[in-house]
């Protein structure tokens, strides 16, 4: 769990070699670009250069403005960085308006959605699932990732708890352990074999999911015992979205849908609020949410 | 007894004739050719908008009609004015549409300058028909039910739901079917799923008095969520791999698998002008060359296209009437084109190893046009006697070599082979021997 609070600074005494590393967005931003060359050069990926210099341009310039409209003191690339990258990971659309409005609504849920100090929805999630739910001209394709990869990219995806000592990792391992019952059990009461529900687990979008989405420290329950409920609420939803309706997308939408029940679950069981290490993002708790968080000091 | 193909909706049922199965569906040609290029191959055209889904299903049986039997899991049940029997032309046509295609240039005379002439012109494939069987016998109980039979066209039909799958098996082999060893457990997971299963045979008096010579697709229409194809019933006693065609047709955008790769093959690569003759080889070899760098784990896209057009045009895009019959129920009355069908070709080889789990679908947005084509250049025959025109024919060595190398790339054919098909020096580019076969580069070392 991470010491720092809200209302600290404690960045300020820790050398600067070791504050780059501290910071879990460094190391998810490396991870991202790496798994975006891989998937452009190696898996010939549909997202050209050009869509991804769109993508993150747009995303900064989003964040830019939005910094200045709300009038933050400073511009944090970061975060933005890494929803421009998640994009352009995830997001299929047919013409580049599309991925300019797609990049927007990612960075503006991030200021306009708040509720008690928090956004509401991961950035890129409601980026994405708004998009679909809007427009119906966007898609993620998640059988791209192939699985020849898989164990690499899962080895880097647990790299990254180990490096950043596991930021918020109970939520990805409550998580997986939840979704990986889900699969296992549908598995045995269908007589299925072992290699079905594990060809489902070697999904690419599936370990961006888990590893990098569904554990936003800015987006999950503040107690680990709400986190832990969110994540098996969150897997519960996906498996009905893919194995009762039968709809893709299953893991963006129960994510979208029950990050809604994120300040319910605040309320039922509080802890205390996530802050990334910089100091950029501690005035927008004071200016934007001025209401007291209940359960908390 | 009764043999039985289990197709999972296609599902090859030569797979399950152990003895005559191989060959029993074949089926995909190149026009010029006429060779049969991949053996069991099954064509499964998937109509789909919103949850209605029109399937039509064929397959190339070519053995005894009594003989023919086949299981598909379906998600619903299904009335009599659900079920169809389609003309064969139908996906032969789609089929020839949307293949792989050979596009030819000539090259203008270079002396007034550099221009290119060009005439299309495209390789042609044909599909796989139905097989047949015989009357039905009364089904006794074991948990199974028979909820409706239906006799049509040829086919005697029965809509089976079943309580387990033992009872199904069972069911199954009292009845006629040689079901293989496996199979339980598969049917198992499609009853708790609540599928039906639609089970055909040939009805050899009708079938007599129609007088076709083959089996015509079946063709079923349904209103279910599930976007997917059964394919594990057909992998259970096959022997090798199988070979399927799914020609997706929306009203919106590009179908892919959500569960595998869905990868284009490769297009727009300019080939020696000896493929000319042997395309349908060319196409089998590039293809298998895919599935092996792909480990035989990816679907491939060979045609993803508005059906209102085609640049150039391996076949004439099907008329409204014919695509109406293929169940695009969206296109209303009057010969109004074809507009507003957007088709995805699909081509998979799978055998259980590599193809877990049924192919699941979805559509998408993207409305971008693809084909696999194939360039071939015809060099200036005339004479050329300027700057230019030497220039043009120093540069030709150059770019047949170009030509051979990207054959041997694309196909895995031995470099060296094709330069001597094309009269081209043997070891003119060596470095490229070594990455462009199959051989390995140790072999040419020491040729005792």
């Amino acid at each position: 769990m991470p010491s720092s609070s809200a209302t600290d600074a404690p960045e300020r005494a820790i050398p600067k070699p070791r504050r780059l590393l501290a910071d879990p967005r460094h190391y998810q931003i490396l991870i991202l670009a790496a798994l975006l060359a891989y998937g452009v050069f190696a898996l010939d990926f549909e997202v050209r250069p050009l869509r991804v210099a769109i993508l993150l341009a747009t995303a900064l310039l989003a964040q830019w403005a939005c910094t200045r409209f709300w009038r933050l003191p400073a511009f944090d690339p970061r975060s933005a960085l890494i929803s421009g990258l998640s994009l352009c990971l995830l997001l299929r659309a047919g013409s580049e308006l599309l991925a300019v409005a797609a990049a927007v609504v990612t960075i503006g849920s991030k200021f306009a959605l708040r509720f008690r100090g928090k956004h509401v929805f991961n950035p890129t999630n409601f980026g994405i699932v708004a998009m679909m739910l809007a427009t119906g001209k966007v898609w993620v394709s998640p059988g791209q990732w192939g699985n020849a990869a898989f164990f690499a990219f899962l080895m880097a995806c647990l790299g990254g708890l180990v490096v950043n000592r596991a930021a918020r990792a109970d939520v990805t391992y409550a998580f997986l352990g939840f979704y990986l019952a889900l699969l296992f059990a549908r598995a045995l009461w269908l007589g299925q074999a072992a290699a079905i529900p594990l060809h489902q687990l070697e999904n690419g979008a599936f370990l961006l999911f888990t590893f990098f989405m569904i554990s936003d420290p800015k987006t999950t329950p503040d107690s680990r015992a709400g986190r832990i409920l969110f994540a098996g609420l969150v897997a519960l939803g996906a498996g009905l979205v893919t194995f009762v309706l039968y709809r893709p997308n299953g893991l963006l939408l129960s994510l979208a849908l029950f990050s809604l029940a994120v300040p319910l679950i605040d309320r039922l069981l509080p802890g205390r609020r996530y802050a990334w290490q910089a100091v950029a993002h501690r005035p927008i708790v004071r200016e934007i949410a001025a209401v007291p968080v209940p359960g908390r000091a | 007894m009764k043999r039985v193909t289990l197709i999972a909706a296609l599902a090859v049922l030569a797979a399950l004739l152990p003895v005559r199965a191989a060959h029993a569906f074949c089926g995909f040609y190149v026009a010029k050719a006429d060779t049969k290029l991949f053996n069991q191959a099954s064509q499964v055209v998937l109509v789909r908008d919103g949850d209605r889904t029109v399937m039509t299903m064929a397959n190339d049986f070519q053995g005894d009609l009594k003989e023919f039997a086949m299981v598909i899991p379906v998600p619903t049940f299904l009335e009599r004015g659900q079920i169809h029997v389609a003309d064969k032309g139908l996906i032969d046509h789609l089929d020839a549409y949307s293949s792989p295609r050979l596009a030819e240039f000539f090259d203008a005379d270079p002396c007034p300058r550099y221009m290119e002439d060009a005439r299309a012109e495209g390789g042609v494939v044909g599909g796989a028909p139905g097989a047949a069987a015989q009357p039905m016998e009364i089904p006794k109980p074991h948990g199974v039910t028979v909820e409706a039979t239906y006799t049509v066209g040829e086919y005697d039909i029965l809509i089976l739901s079943a309580k387990e799958s033992d009872g199904l098996e069972a069911w199954l082999t009292e009845n006629g079917y040689r079901i293989p060893a496996g199979a339980s457990r598969v049917l198992g997971s499609y009853i708790k799923q609540g599928m039906r299963f639609f089970v055909a045979k040939v009805n050899l008096k009708e079938q007599a008095k129609l007088g076709f010579a083959s089996l015509r697709p079946l063709q079923v229409a349904y209103t279910s969520p599930k976007f997917m194809l059964p394919i594990r019933l057909g992998m259970v006693n096959a022997n090798g791999t199988q070979e399927l065609f799914v020609y997706a047709l929306t009203r919106g955008g590009r179908v892919e698998t959500t569960n595998y790769r869905t990868v284009k093959l490769p297009s727009d690569k300019d080939v020696p002008l000896f493929v000319r003759a042997e395309f349908g080889d060319f196409y089998k070899a590039m293809f298998g060359r895919q599935v092996r760098r792909e480990d035989m784990r990816a679907v491939f896209l060979e045609y993803a296209w508005d059906m209102s057009s085609c640049d150039p045009c391996a076949a004439e895009p099907l008329s409204g009437e014919e695509l109406r019959k293929l169940g695009v129920f969206w296109l209303d009355g009057g010969d109004a084109g074809s507009g507003g069908a957007f088709v995805s070709r699909l081509h998979l080889r799978y055998d259980a190893a590599h193809f877990p789990e049924d192919l699941v679908f979805q559509q998408t947005a993207d409305t971008e046009s693809f084909q696999g084509r194939y360039v071939l250049h015809h060099p200036w025959k005339g004479r050329a006697e300027c700057v230019q025109g030497r220039a043009y024919r120093r540069g030709l060595p150059k770019r047949r070599e170009a030509e051979a190398v990207s054959l041997a790339a694309l196909t895995g054919w031995d470099v060296n082979a094709i330069r001597a098909k094309m009269k081209l020096p043997k070891t003119a580019h060596a470095s490229a021997d070594a990455t462009a076969g199959d051989e390995p580069w140790w072999k040419a070392i020491w040729k005792d």
